[in-house]
């Protein structure tokens, strides 16, 4: 195992004793590099100005969404999302085979917070990284931001309100007439299941626009990427299930409240109240 | 009296949450996992890593003399990755925090749109 790492790792390290006991490569002082954040370097000029396009766009839309729908009582929960996913960010957890995963967040973000402040929150937290801890190219942060930010807040988000709203009303068509749901007009089961399986759904995806990103760059071909890509994250994307639910019912346990509710849903809410 | 409830309710998650997330930043991140991640272990398997700039745009700004990625420079190893988490995770959350409340702040009380929250604060007004 170690001879192969060898085949592939660039001649240009200089630091052979640290080979030995870390056969993967990682920086001088044997800090874990976190990604899937992308180096400046991976992507071309083209790839990366449509990244930030895109990303300029969506963060451009979720301010103006904020600034015209959210409370301020949602300020804190953006505070506290940002610091965990943060935080989350650096626990790398082992995955068999010799590579690592951690939290991506997006879905988290957009579960908790709405697609709008979600981004927000998703943008901030990998500005933070690429800036200051040199994780992702700064050049490549729209990417970045594109890829792990705004895949889990957008699709993310909107995949889990789909599962969440089919599984309930699965639920509520198996129910007796005089059980109504909940007053938000969910379940805990619906909440569960649509965020472990957006969750892992969102990785996956991230996973594969980035090895389409890269095959586009021309950096590795399209095949080969994606299923090396895929692959892994296939199994990462358990751990951000995993992670996500966790989260997710603490906080339903604790601050239900505190949840993201359209405004769709709002007005759903307010006339199911009035016509009883 | 409704209001300062909420407002209590409020900063009790907000402090809880924060403390959460230093907790894990501080403590828990020098157990992380070495092994490279997926996008990492990718480039390497597939030998495109050396196409990462070994002098990035990241390198010229002034946090780099202060930080090797998450590791604090000049400080024993041992605290170095947990100052740097505890650094990023208050600015993370300062940053957040003041995006926040530049973004839902609002001009005048007419701005304020009638929310059907049933848990709204606003109801006092």
């Amino acid at each position: 195992m170690i001879l192969d790492c060898y085949k592939f790792i660039d001649c240009s390290l200089s630091q052979p004793t640290m080979m030995l006991f870390q056969p993967f490569s990682i920086n001088p002082i044997g800090q874990p590099i976190v990604a899937m954040h992308i180096p400046d370097g991976f992507l071309n000029v083209p790839v990366m100005l449509i990244a930030w396009i895109l990303s300029i766009a969506l963060i451009a839309l979720s301010l103006k969404k904020v600034e015209a729908d959210y409370q301020d009582r949602a300020v804190p929960l953006m505070g506290v999302c940002a610091a965990f996913i943060f935080a989350a960010q650096m626990i790398n957890f082992p995955i068999p085979g010799g590579t690592s995963g951690h939290l991506m967040g997006g879905t988290l973000a957009g579960v908790l917070l709405g697609p709008w402040a979600g981004s927000l929150v998703m943008s901030i937290v990998f500005m933070v990284q690429a800036l200051i801890f040199q994780d992702g190219g700064i050049v490549a942060l729209g990417a970045n931001i594109l890829n792990m930010g705004l895949v889990g807040t957008f699709g993310g988000y909107y995949l889990f309100r789909t599962i969440r709203n089919f599984v309930d009303r699965l639920q509520f068509s198996r129910q007796s007439p005089r059980q109504s749901p909940r007053q938000s007009g969910h379940q805990f089961k619906s909440l569960i299941i649509g965020t472990a399986i957006a969750s892992w759904f969102s990785v996956v995806f991230a996973s594969a626009l980035v090895a389409l990103e890269l095959a586009l760059s021309g950096t590795v071909p399209l095949s080969v990427g994606l299923t090396a890509m895929v692959g892994w994250h296939m199994m990462i994307g358990l751990g951000e299930a995993l992670v996500t639910v966790s989260t997710v019912t603490f906080i339903w346990r604790s601050r239900p409240d505190l949840f993201y509710t359209s405004s769709h849903k709002k007005a759903q809410t307010l006339s199911r109240s009035v016509s009883r | 009296m409704r209001h300062s409830s909420n407002h209590f309710n409020n900063r009790l998650f907000m402090i809880t949450g924060l403390s959460i997330a230093l907790i894990i930043a501080v403590f828990i991140s020098p157990f992380a996992s070495k092994d490279p991640d997926g996008l990492d272990r990718v480039a390497q398997d597939l030998a495109f890593e050396s196409k990462a700039h070994s002098d990035p745009l990241a390198h010229k700004l002034p946090f780099f003399a202060v930080f090797e990625e998450y590791a604090v420079r000049g400080v024993p190893e041992a605290i170095a990755t947990p100052l740097a988490g505890l650094a990023g995770t208050i600015v993370t959350f300062g940053l957040a925090m003041g995006l926040g409340k530049l973004a839902t702040r609002r001009l005048s009380m007419t701005d304020r749109r009638s929310s059907a929250h049933q848990h709204d604060e606003s109801n006092w007004e």
